[in-house]
């Protein structure tokens, strides 16, 4: 392997005499990187003594102390092995594999590399820089020895190698934290958490984070409310790591960021109101497999990492990044658990009709999040025994005409999460759609408009002045819970036992509240 | 020594000064109405109460379009332009 234009980066070491030692490409060298529990290196130490002892100028880099000195004393060696224990050299000189020998000329560039070792390839290159032969018995070598990993790719050490590079990608502030100091507790102090530990964002776990997505880290996602502040690639990683996602989560985190900070969902008013608001995510398409999320048993509770970290990372990027903090712009009069995660997957393949990402004009095969501004639920809905569609359908509604307040009517949406039994028992009537099982429970809902005036059991309803101002078809007309079906949006989720489904009730549905928003998931 | 990147948005100051206090009101006054039911009617007894009391201020009002959302940079940018003071009636 050869790229005669590389000008090779001066560096200084020092050797195992602890004398600094400088590559500055002043002179032609051979320089060769090794580590000594690997075979191949410490079969070609012969060849190094031998150049050393024919006058070749040879600068040779070792990766452990411990190991530089053992080859030393093995091989009796007259040459030093400088010590790159920190592996910054190895890793500038992007060494994947030991030994790997470069030819530098006089002017510092690089003639020739070669990885690992082929002896025709190492005497070639040797018998260019020695007018006689090598005091070394060529014969006695192995034609070929592939090498071993350098260090400096050891996946454990790489990602801190690469988030202290001087080509870092990373531009967010670094916080030293003191030795004394408790670095989870120095976290809870500083406010960035949601008052459960956090994963500390250290340089080399958000390197990692961001190996999850193939965008520019300092790619903008949007901007974030209340602060209106910028939610970088790298921003959004770094969350993602403190709220415990692996890297192949982190498409989904800044899906559901650009979902959030769209005018429609309007997460400035999902997090201020006092009525207490939350996202929920509801993930389609081949990623829920990809990464392990839980759509069947307990889908909606605790115990599965993806479903538990996606959701808890987009509450903390609009914590941190938009400071969306309680007490702050965040008002919610009792406040809500789902405002540390809320995120679940579709069971797709147990729904008799198309799922949710699907109807909401995405294809099958397209991986999608769909944002749901829920104020309260999941709520229980408790049914079983009804024993088809539409019975089930009317249930469901007198269930539904609780959300916020019985006599509360037209305003708010809800995400239905129907479970299996109940997919069941709506089969039972053959044909049954989706659109149909909406159609039914909007129906179920309605209700004479005199009987949502409010009155002495209630102050919530029509005000009677209000009511009385209403034409006469409006007064003795009837109103559905939901504007229209549209607003009750429905997806399968559960295990196969238990006739329990579940409703998440909305928030104030609309342009002046907040709209369902679905985002397709780009890697 | 542990170090760890700001998961925040870096602005700084993180606490937010307080603008100037000029110990008068005068010259134009805004009073911004956030479209929280009723808060019109609180403000409008605001209005008569504080052009009584500060009869040489111009009194300016404003209304954003919704409580949920902020202002929109248009409605900021004017009320900036044509005042000098601003009161806003906050939530509940």
């Amino acid at each position: 392997m050869s790229d005669s234009a590389q000008l090779l980066a001066p560096f200084s070491l020092t050797d195992n005499s602890g004398v600094d030692v400088s590559f500055d490409g002043a002179q032609q060298t051979l320089l060769c990187f090794i580590k000594e529990d690997c075979p191949t290196c410490r079969t070609i130490v012969p060849v190094l003594k031998a150049l050393d002892a024919a006058g070749v100028n040879i600068v040779v880099v070792g990766q452990t102390v411990i190991g530089n000195n053992k080859l030393i004393e093995e091989f009796n060696l007259s040459f030093p092995i400088l010590n790159d224990e920190k592996l910054k050299v190895s890793f500038a000189y992007d060494i994947e594999t030991v030994p790997t020998l470069i030819h530098a000329d006089k002017d510092g560039k690089q003639v020739e590399r070669q990885e690992g070792f082929v002896k025709a390839d190492w005497q070639a290159l040797t018998q260019g820089l020695v007018d006689a032969d090598l005091e070394l018995d060529w014969d006695r070598l192995p034609d070929w020895r592939p090498g071993c990993g350098s260090l400096s790719v050891d996946p454990i050490i790489a990602d801190k190698l690469r988030a202290e590079a001087e080509n870092s990608p990373l531009r967010a502030r670094k916080i030293e934290i003191a030795p004394a100091d408790d670095e989870f507790e120095f976290m809870f102090d500083q406010g960035f958490s949601d008052g459960l530990p956090i994963v500390p964002p250290t340089p080399e776990r958000v390197i990692r984070m961001l190996s999850g997505t193939s965008r520019d880290p300092q790619e903008v996602i949007a901007k974030v409310a209340p602060n209106l502040a910028e939610a970088t690639v790298e921003k959004i990683a770094i969350n993602a790591v403190m709220a415990g996602c692996k890297p192949e989560y982190l498409p989904v985190v800044i899906a559901s960021v650009q979902a959030a900070c769209t005018d429609e969902f309007n997460i400035h008013g999902v997090m201020a109101t006092t009525m207490g608001a939350s996202p929920v995510m509801v993930v389609n398409g081949p990623i829920r497999e990809k990464l392990g999320m839980n759509m069947k048993l307990s889908a909606l509770g605790q115990g599965n990492r993806a479903n538990a970290t996606i959701g808890r990372a987009l509450r903390l990027v609009i914590r941190n990044i938009g400071g969306a903090v309680p007490g702050g712009t965040e008002r919610s009069t009792l406040g809500n658990p789902m405002k540390f995660t809320m995120c679940f997957a579709e069971w797709e393949e147990r729904s008799p009709w198309e799922p949710l990402h699907v109807e909401r004009g995405f294809e099958a095969d397209e991986n999608v999040v769909t944002l749901f501004c829920m104020t309260s639920g999941p709520t229980l809905i408790a049914d079983q025994t009804s024993l088809e569609g539409s019975q089930l359908a009317s249930s469901m509604a007198m269930s539904l005409q609780s959300t916020h307040h019985p006599k509360s009517y037209m305003s708010s949406d809800t995400l239905l999460v129907v479970c299996p039994e109940h997919v069941d028992t709506i089969m039972r009537t053959k044909g049954y759609t989706k659109q149909r099982l909406k159609d039914e429970i909007l129906e179920a809902t309605r209700k004479p408009t005199r009987e949502l005036i409010q009155d002495e059991q209630s102050g919530v309803g029509i005000p009677k002045e209000k009511f009385a101002s209403m034409p006469e078809a409006f007064q003795n007309g009837q109103l559905t819970k939901f504007a229209s079906a549209k607003d009750i949006h429905v997806v399968i989720a559960g295990s196969d036992a238990g006739k329990f489904s579940g409703a998440f009730h909305g928030w104030v549905t609309g342009p002046g509240g907040s709209i369902v928003v679905s985002q397709k998931i780009e890697d | 020594m542990t170090t760890i990147l700001d998961p925040t948005n870096e602005k700084a100051p993180v606490e937010r000064q307080l603008a100037a206090r000029h110990g008068e009101i005068s010259g134009r006054l805004a009073i911004l109405d956030i479209a929280k039911p009723r808060g019109n009617i609180l403000l409008d007894k605001f209005e008569v109460l504080l052009a009584e009391r500060l009869p040489n201020v111009t009194i300016n009002r404003y209304r954003k379009p919704t409580f949920t959302k902020p202002a929109p940079d248009a409605l900021r940018a004017e009320i900036k332009a044509e005042n000098d003071f601003l009161i806003e009636g906050l939530a509940d």
